[in-house]
């Protein structure tokens, strides 16, 4: 851009708003419409969204097109004389009829999608159970015994105050969905506290998350990439940092996913069996606790006073008898936001997050947790 | 026709004082037009209160990360945005209107239940007394959205959400006494000669109004109290761990909350239809389908409410259902935008203030209206559901629709009120100021809400900073125009042209054609013949 010919005070303005729009180390590719499907359904809602769209076009220039005449043609300081009409039933009767048949036209249309859309079940290859966690989700692959909890990536997390420049900022996980191409995947959705919604624009599945419910949608992802996605549903304080990614691969990709997801449980449940040293608890709690607790608790653990208790100087976490500070990890505390966290989080991630509550953020109770012991509590 | 305007002494002695002196002029007034006053400012300070916590909401969207609040305290913004705006600045200032113009209009001397009415907007300070202090109580306020939606706001709501219910409960009372008392006054206060069908436009839509207010705001009295008991007397009506349900809530609540909007909008379409017709010169088109229109809203407004909850896994046959009576109502409502236009058609238009937002009302309005008639398509609903499309969509029908009538109402009927004309220059700065930042705020929303941002979100991805930032930018300006539009408020109370009677060329009605500007404070104590 040649902004040095610009000399007006004006063209000096716009140069600065023109600067304004293109700074540099924000993305330029930002969208104006909706998102293009990599599923069949998918393209059915865009082909539909644009053909409602373009109907309400043709509306708007029919009808501001009439009101744009009458406000050039028919002023008074022009000279124009009112008539005095001001009835006509055969004209109420077409702008009756008229939208009713456009709008069946569009009814037919939807109706079908909309059968399709909610058609989940019939010939489902892959079922993945998707649970709603404030504010994080988990993904159980009901047929292979695989299941884990995606959270906000920590490269998100470190640069709040200023993100410009990360990549893919809060829609980055620590462990994606891995799901294959070319098959049909049926999501089955529930919540453990409040009403979340997984909402992934490019498989065009947006459903709601709720606790006592079981609801179902389906994606058959055509092009391998990365989907990326957000609660779409106010679910409390960090309802816009839970993101979504897919990651869609080959089905041989898939297989070996597989595999070495197992291997990893695997590996989990033998480090569960070993005795463990304070500082390796300690070091790794810390860890836990920043991915599962500081949204609530802080991450200096000093909570949120009225809302949610402070870490610090808690009678619970400081009774040398650690039974009730198990407890309440491991099976949470009925008609509060705590959580149970045996679903989501291994033995030695709880007996890591315990032991870091007990001696840091400012607590010295000096004992350690063993992942034996949660294994004996669950 | 009687143009008898002074008191007859004879039988009403103490008819003879004007407005008591000083403080409790205010507070013990039974006088429907200071009750009215007493409305507007109510709603012009709640705007205002509204419209800082907007800010507060731009200003942290202003770019991505989080820079000046925290998620918790942008949840409880965005709560009290809404609440303030929908509770506090649209229906006071409509109820406030109708306090002023239903009687000038049908020619009643005052409204039937003078007493009630002043405990009806009494009642309303202190509700938002209350509502407003749960932001400094311990925890915050309520963080959960206007929606309110369970368990959130039950098993995980603040200590305040008591607060909030309670305050819920106080607007509720208030609106449904000011609903009785408006239908009571149109049904037996009407002039000798006003037939239904001769009333004005505003008054049939208020008429209609008041019915959906008593139809759903015990509902929503029901549903806050079924939290109250859930939140302290062990029941599970909304706890799916003791039996209950959860989307049962989101059920009672649209029961309650989608002939809601229809009670912010109706009137707004009866203040269009009394300011189109005086500035075209030419009588309103279509004048009893106007009617059959807004009554057939009214009955379509309770049949559709699930168009709420597409994505909450309905039934196929139900989401059909909703889908269809959905977008059935943009039949009745595009028979009133057509009927406006060709009220204008052929018509002999000038373009005062009033005009010019009334016009902005039908425009805006209207791509309102389109992007309604594309949520209410079930199976693409489940790509705009609870993203930016939707909170374009519900801005545009809000603000430049029902907020954009309020305005225009004021610079309609004011000289007729204060007897003082506003500043016509400095109307008309306010009308392009606000046009152009309202578009400049809202429209690039559709953009990042097709794009993918979901609402009530404190921070987002890079990919939505620029339309973000020009938001903000619009956000900003249109909040500074309605400090101006105060500015305008005060200086035309305090003085300007003098009014003549009629106000406006093609006037009609009776508070024009029968009242002096301004009008007595107790206008027709004898009744004016109608033709």
């Amino acid at each position: 851009m040649r902004f040095t010919k610009l000399t007006k005070p004006g063209s000096v303005f716009l140069a600065g708003l023109a600067s304004l729009f293109t700074m540099p180390a924000v993305h330029a590719e930002y969208a104006l419409n909706m998102t293009e499907s990599v599923t069949p359904i998918g393209r059915q809602l865009y082909g539909l969204h644009m053909l409602v769209f373009w109907i309400c076009v043709g509306i708007g220039v029919v009808v501001f097109g009439a009101m744009a005449w009458s406000i050039i043609y028919h002023r008074k300081s022009k000279g124009a004389q009112p008539a005095n009409f001001h009835e006509s039933t055969t004209v109420e009767i077409i702008w009756t009829i008229v939208p009713l048949l456009i709008l069946i036209g569009i009814a037919i249309p939807a109706t079908g999608t909309l059968i399709d859309l909610e058609d989940a079940k019939t010939d489902a290859e892959i079922t993945v159970q998707v649970t709603g966690i404030q504010w994080k989700w988990k993904y159980t692959y009901v047929d292979e015994d695989i299941s884990f909890v995606s959270n906000l990536a920590q490269s998100s997390r470190d640069v709040m105050k200023d993100p410009i420049g990360n990549e893919n900022y809060l829609l980055e996980v620590d462990e994606p969905l891995v799901l294959p191409v070319n098959k049909k995947v049926r999501f089955l959705f529930h919540s453990d506290d409040v009403i979340h919604a997984w909402w992934v624009p490019e498989l065009a599945v947006k459903q709601d998350s709720i606790p006592g419910f079981i609801n179902d949608s389906w994606a058959l992802i055509e092009e391998p990439g990365t989907y990326r996605g957000q609660c779409a549903e106010l679910c409390g304080k960090d309802h816009g940092f839970m993101p979504i990614v897919v990651e869609a691969v080959s089905e041989a990709e898939y297989e070996q996913w597989l595999v070495s997801k197992k291997e990893e449980a695997a590996a989990a449940a033998s480090a569960a069996e070993q005795e463990w040293s304070m500082q390796d608890l300690v070091a790794r709690g810390e860890e836990v606790y920043k991915a599962n607790c500081s949204a609530c608790h802080g991450v200096t653990g000093a909570g949120i006073p009225g809302a949610f208790p402070a870490m610090t100087g808690s009678a619970i976490i400081n009774d040398p008898d650690p039974s009730a500070h198990i407890d309440i990890v491991v099976n949470g505390k009925a008609g509060t936001a705590m959580a149970s966290y045996k679903g989501q989080l291994n033995d030695v991630d709880i007996a890591a997050v315990l032991t870091y509550e007990r001696n840091a953020l400012g607590n010295s109770v000096g004992d350690t947790i063993q992942p034996v012991a949660i294994k004996n509590a669950r | 026709m009687s143009t008898e305007i002074t008191h007859d002494t004879a039988h009403d002695e103490h008819d003879h004082h004007g407005p008591a002196k000083g403080l409790m002029r205010w507070v013990t007034t039974t006088n429907h037009k200071d009750i009215g006053t007493l409305y507007l400012w109510l709603s012009f300070i709640m705007l205002l209160y509204g419209g800082a916590m907007a800010m507060v909401i731009r200003l942290e969207l202003f770019q991505p990360g989080l820079q000046f609040v925290e998620p918790h305290f942008f949840n409880q913004m965005t709560t009290m945005h809404g609440l303030v705006m929908v509770f506090g600045a649209i229906m006071p200032a409509f109820v406030g209107l109708a306090n002023w113009l239903v009687p000038m209009m049908i020619g009643a001397p005052d409204m039937a239940l003078p007493r009630m009415n002043n405990w009806s907007f009494w009642i309303l300070p202190f509700a938002f007394a209350i509502l407003a202090s749960t932001s400094f109580m311990e925890g915050g306020g309520p963080a959960f959205g206007w929606t309110f939606y369970a368990p959130l706001s039950t098993t995980y709501g603040p200590d305040s959400t008591d607060f909030f219910i309670f305050a819920v409960h106080l607007m509720g009372i208030s609106s449904v006494m000011g609903s009785i008392n408006i239908i009571a006054t149109i049904l037996n206060m009407r002039a000798p000669g006003m037939t239904l069908m001769k009333m004005p436009l505003f008054v049939w839509t208020w008429l209609i109004t008041a019915y959906l207010l008593i139809a759903v705001m015990p509902v929503l009295a029901g549903a806050v109290t079924m939290m109250l008991t859930d939140r302290h007397f062990g029941t599970s009506f909304f706890d799916a761990a003791g039996g209950g349900d959860p989307v049962m809530f989101q059920h009672i609540f649209w029961f309650f909350g989608h002939p809601e909007v229809y009670i912010m909008i109706l009137p707004a379409f009866g203040v269009i239809s009394a300011i189109v017709p005086t500035f075209a010169r030419k009588p309103l088109f279509g004048y009893s389908s106007m009617v059959y229109a807004s009554a057939s809203i009214a009955i379509l407004s309770f049949m559709v409410w699930a168009h709420h909850m597409f994505t909450t896994g309905m039934p196929v046959a139900g989401e059909l259902y909703f889908m269809y009576a959905t977008i059935l109502i943009s039949v009745p409502t595009g028979v009133k935008v057509f009927n406006w236009v060709t009220t204008m058609w052929k018509g002999s238009m000038t373009f005062e203030t009033p005009m010019l937002f009334a016009l902005g009302f039908i425009v805006m309005f209207t791509i309102g209206g389109f992007s309604g008639l594309m949520l209410g398509v079930a199976p693409v609903d489940t790509q705009y559901h609870d993203t930016y499309f939707v909170v374009a969509h519900f801005h545009y029908v809000l603000v430049t629709g029902a907020l954009y009538s309020i305005i225009a109402a004021f610079y309609y009927w004011v000289p007729k009120w204060t007897g003082h004309m506003y500043d016509e220059t400095l109307g008309k700065i306010h009308f392009w100021w606000s046009t152009i930042a309202v578009n400049v705020l809202f429209f690039p929303q559709h953009f990042v809400g097709l794009a993918g941002m979901p609402r009530r979100i404190p921070d987002y991805s890079l990919q939505f900073a620029e339309f973000n930032q020009i938001s903000s930018i619009g956000g900003f300006a249109f909040g500074l125009a309605q400090i101006f539009f105060l500015y305008i408020v005060i200086k035309t109370i305090k003085g300007g042209v003098k009014a003549t009677d009629k106000v406006w060329e093609g006037a009609t009605g009776l508070e024009f054609e029968e009242l002096p500007s301004p009008p007595p404070y107790h206008s027709f104590t004898q009744a004016p013949q109608v033709k």
